[in-house]
């Protein structure tokens, strides 16, 4: 698919940082309405990619495209109704509430005179309702647990009401059962509100369960793109991370599941 | 929150951040009444009010408007520009001690002020030299500390390296000055409001009559959403570097023309923001309660520095400088205490 038809996308795209080049002539494409992940060993340009995406990094070289158009020829609010982000990190200012936290994501929406409409009241609440987060509206957001202030941050990023959600590495930092917890809010976001959603996953088994469109970069270039299923090999492992393994199906959800060769056999297979 | 709505319309503020302001305005309006009525010709607060309604006699019309009035509104200027500058520092940077006078930027007035105390010139020429000189150190930090934008920390560190220098220089200035001109200089860099009329407040309030509602109405909202940290700011749609260069110039020029009219009044900046947060209870910049306790703070202050030792006035920077700094070792213990520190 080409960029140009996707929701979001990048046609020969260079990324760089002052003098250091992450990724050269990048293409890449979000189809409307999935949800993909973007997987890749540590430094391989994929949060760098996710930046660029979202209008924080501009490219050297090439064009982001939002549903056709230059991101960079958008004003910066426009592009805030259409396509929020959770960042890696965000920081709650001291002694701030759940509520308040999340209310912040309305910002695009309001102005001067337009501060605080019946609409933002009813959007904060839905969207503390949806992550889960409604009974803790009072509480300060440095009392709660990594994975309760994941989740309001996700609420926050939703209350900006776009049809595009980004997210970096939105489970990194949590226990298992919390990254699971997060991972399941996406999916719903994805399949009950029709959110077209883009996430940096470090684990290939989430990424390969949750996502319905997969990107697997190395070294600033897209190995490869498309489903799952097609996606996640013995052979694109090994390419990708340099790692030998055996691709078997996830017993619950069928879909591929990475299983790292051992250094040696403890124990024979029967 | 408290929120008004009608038709399409809507404000939200908080009562409480309204009580403290309209607070610390009553109180630096009562410290300024106590202030125009006491001196060597002691008036009560009765006939300070009729003679600021027009009424009083000659005598008192001309000490009044000529010369405590000055000297009042001169404090109040001075004190609601600092800690708006202030405010907007520690919020931009992220830092609570993210105040001009750490930054450097009113060590550069000074040495714009002392550049004139050395080569003479008249109080326009030093006042004119302090402002160049704080919009200049500004420059050269934010040259320094630029790197893809301006980040908190690499500012701060810039900021004291920058403010270091600058300490040196103006002792090798002082040095250098005629000795009564030294003297001169040394209360000038204490900061006082001694002998201030109507020219040293002119400037400040054209300033202030610009900035604050750029940086009030205009930029607030916008601030607020960079407490979040850049990437969550610019995910919201705010133009982060665009807003942190107006945001920036507008404080400078906020300490700069601040320190020609007074000198560079100490700790006014940094501990105004502090207690207007505690008051307000409120996170986020609170811009407008910081300005009022600015403003009450260094009228409270040159009061006490006037008639708190009877036959000696204490230069007001004397003053804030013990409050402030008592103030400040008060906070860091507390957040040590807290285990923050």
């Amino acid at each position: 698919m080409h960029p140009r038809d996707s929701r979001l996308g990048g046609t020969a795209l260079t990324l760089a940082y002052d003098q250091r080049t992450i990724a050269r002539d990048l293409t890449v494409a979000v189809p409307a309405n999935s949800f993909t992940v973007i997987i890749g060993p540590n430094a391989c340009g994929k949060s760098t990619l996710l930046r660029a995406l979202s209008r924080m990094l501009r490219p050297s070289a090439g064009a982001v495209l939002l549903d056709g158009r230059d991101i960079h020829d958008l004003p910066a609010r426009k592009v805030a109704r259409t396509l929020g982000l959770l960042p890696q990190t965000s920081i709650a200012p001291d002694g701030i509430s759940v509520a308040e936290l999340v209310a912040r994501g309305r910002y695009p929406h309001q102005g001067l005179l337009r501060q605080w409409s019946r609409e933002d009241e009813r959007v904060v609440a839905e969207s503390m309702a949806a992550t889960g987060v409604d009974d803790l509206a009072d509480r300060p957001v440095d009392e709660l647990s990594g994975g309760q202030r994941q989740r309001v941050w996700i609420a926050m990023a939703l209350a900006q009401q776009t049809p595009l959600l980004l997210l970096d590495e939105p489970t990194t930092y949590l226990d298992i059962a919390h990254q699971i917890e997060i991972l399941d809010l996406c999916a719903r976001l994805h399949e009950e509100q029709g959110r077209t959603l883009v996430a940096v996953l470090h684990d290939l088994n989430h990424a390969a369960r949750y996502a319905t469109h997969l990107i697997a970069m190395r070294d600033g270039r897209v190995v490869a793109a498309g489903e799952p299923a097609s996606v996640v090999t013995a052979d694109l492992v090994a390419e990708v991370f340099g790692l030998p393994c055996r691709v078997i199906d996830d017993p619950e959800t069928g879909t591929p599941l990475v299983v790292p060769a051992a250094r040696r056999r403890v124990r024979e297979s029967a | 929150m408290t929120v008004l709505r009608t038709g399409g319309l809507s404000l939200r503020f908080r009562p409480r951040a309204l009580g403290v302001g309209a607070g610390a305005a009553v109180l630096a309006a009562g410290f300024g009444l106590v202030a125009l009525g006491s001196g060597d010709y002691p008036m009560g607060p009765a006939d300070v009010l009729r003679t600021l309604t027009g009424g009083g006699t000659l005598a008192e019309h001309f000490i009044v408007y000529e010369l405590r009035l000055p000297r009042l509104v001169t404090a109040l200027l001075v004190g609601a520009a600092l800690a708006l500058a202030g405010t907007v520092f520690q919020s931009l940077v992220r830092n609570p001690l993210g105040s001009p006078d750490i930054l450097g930027f009113t060590q550069g007035a000074s040495t714009g002020a002392l550049v004139v105390v050395v080569l003479g010139g008249s109080s326009l020429a030093l006042a004119g030299a302090a402002v160049v000189g704080g919009l200049g150190t500004g420059l050269v930090i934010y040259a320094l500390a630029w790197r893809r934008g301006v980040h908190g920390y690499r500012l701060i560190l810039v900021g004291i390296g920058v403010s270091a220098i600058l300490t040196g220089v103006n002792g090798y200035l002082l040095t250098r000055a005629p000795l009564l001109d030294a003297a001169r200089a040394v209360l000038w860099l204490t900061g006082s409001l001694d002998g201030r009329g109507w020219a040293n407040a002119g400037p400040l309030l054209a300033v202030l009559v610009v900035l604050a509602p750029l940086v009030l109405v205009g930029c607030a909202p916008a601030l607020r959403m960079m407490e979040l940290g850049d990437d969550a700011a610019s995910a919201l749609g705010v133009p982060v570097r665009r807003l942190r260069l107006v945001l920036l110039a507008a404080a400078v020029l906020l300490v700069s023309f601040a320190a020609a009219a007074a000198g560079p009044v100490s700790f006014v900046a940094l501990v105004a923001p502090h207690v207007a947060r505690r008051l307000t209870r409120a996170p986020g910049p609170n811009l407008l309660p910081s300005m009022a306790v600015g403003a009450a703070l260094l009228v409270g202050a040159d009061l006490l520095a006037q008639r708190a030792f009877a036959g000696h006035q204490l230069p007001v920077g004397v003053v804030t400088g013990v409050i402030g700094g008592g103030y400040l070792v008060w906070l860091l213990a507390l957040e040590r205490r807290a285990g923050r520190l």
